[in-house]
């Protein structure tokens, strides 16, 4: 799990976003508020039964960002099947709940990923693949290339391998379902609490920050 | 080299001042002209000599000589024969004459090599654009004497992984108390 070191630096942050990379015309387009922490149930009986629920629905975004995207495609076909354990792949980010970043992430890529996790709804949980979201892989000396994703958007689960075979992604895909069920995966919530942290570390990469802050 | 090809060549060799002439294999020749002469030359290889399709721009840095050498790969499908056009620019004025005029998916390339190399093409539309480095700010990345693990490291935070010399380090895992000595 990450260790979020020097997010006390950061200055405490007004209520509202400042969505300093809009022009003034485009800034009242979209809403400033910040994003919101999930609250469980206060019964605990229900907020299980609700992550026995979300853990058995997962849909994917189909996103490949990466070569390990293709790893993804043979999980829909007979041979691993992957609907058997609730999985579906979805077109937007509006539908789906697990993001599976598929390999290397350049910069520009990065953007995209950005927008496509923020339009998720809650629960949303990030799956990485490969070595290339962990440590770089084999373009940790690339000049577009990101090093840890971590940095940039909470990761719930991370499956190793260059590439990992299907068998790995159904046995993250599983481990990712147990988390869900004993209520361990807070990535979304971590996004939040550390809401300034995060996005001073994708500015700071990010050079032409054209888009909202948080909302869409 | 084919009877077309070469009598093509012996030709280019009078009008244009080609030089280092050199067969890679039997479809697929290059050679090198001056900056001055290039879009003339390429210009007449697809009206007159039917190399209709441009294959590619790319451009090769040669640091130690201070030149950028421009390949551009023109294709014959007549006699399926392929010429790859070298030309020399200099490489701390680096431009050249844009070509979109012969080949309208040229500027494509132009666009790209400005962005990775930093070669001017005066005219060429989009030319400025971001490509595929979106609010790139440094020197350009395929350019040799950018160093490219170093921005890694400053930007991306790449740390190199630690490793230990297995014998010594295996040693003081078996024997901590005594430091590693066996003994």
């Amino acid at each position: 799990m990450l260790k979020i070191t020097g997010a006390d630096d950061i200055p405490e942050q007004e209520d509202v976003l400042a969505n300093d990379g809009l022009s003034e015309e485009d800034r009242k387009l979209f809403s400033n508020a910040r994003p919101k922490k999930y609250e469980p149930y206060p019964i605990k009986a229900i907020e299980d039964f609700a992550n026995w629920a979300r853990a058995n629905s997962l849909w994917i975004l189909g996103f490949g960002t990466g070569c390990c995207s293709i790893e993804l495609r043979p999980l829909m076909t007979s041979r691993f099947d992957i609907s058997r354990f609730g999985v579906a792949g979805r077109p937007t980010p509006r539908q789906s709940s697990v993001f599976v970043i598929g390999g290397y992430v350049s910069v520009k890529t990065l953007k995209r990923i950005i927008r496509s996790y923020e339009q998720m709804q809650g629960p949303k949980f990030v799956v990485a693949l490969g070595s290339c979201p962990a440590n770089g892989g084999m373009y940790f000396d690339s000049y577009n290339t990101i090093n840890r994703l971590d940095l940039y958007i909470p990761v719930d689960m991370y499956i190793n391998g260059c590439m990992p075979r299907p068998e790995a992604l159904l046995h993250g895909i599983m481990e990712l379902q147990n988390d869900i069920k004993a209520g361990s995966c807070d990535g979304a919530n971590r996004y939040v609490e550390n809401f300034d942290w995060y996005k001073a570390n994708q500015k700071k990469i990010i050079k032409n920050w054209n888009m909202p802050d948080y909302n869409w | 080299m084919g009877n077309l090809t070469s009598a093509l060549l012996e030709r280019l060799e009078r009008d244009f001042d080609i030089t280092d002439i050199t067969e890679r294999h039997e479809r697929l020749t290059t050679f090198k002209v001056t900056r001055d002469h290039a879009e003339t030359l390429i210009r007449e290889l697809r009206d007159r000599e039917k190399y209709t399709h441009l294959n590619f721009i790319t451009c090769i840095d040669y640091i130690e000589d201070g030149v950028f050498s421009l390949v551009y790969m023109l294709q014959n499908y007549v006699t399926h024969t392929m010429l790859g056009v070298h030309v020399d620019i200099d490489r701390d004025k680096a431009e050249m004459t844009s070509i979109h005029t012969l080949w309208a998916q040229a500027w494509t390339y132009q666009r790209e090599l400005r962005e990775m190399y930093g070669i001017n093409f005066p005219g060429s539309p989009r030319l400025h654009e971001d490509f595929m480095l979106e609010g790139w700010d440094d020197m350009p990345p395929m350019r040799r004497d950018f160093d490219t693990a170093a921005y890694s490291t400053e930007h991306f935070g790449h740390v190199d992984r630690e490793s230990e010399e297995p014998r010594q380090y295996m040693k003081v895992q078996f024997y901590p108390n005594r430091g590693g000595d066996e003994e």
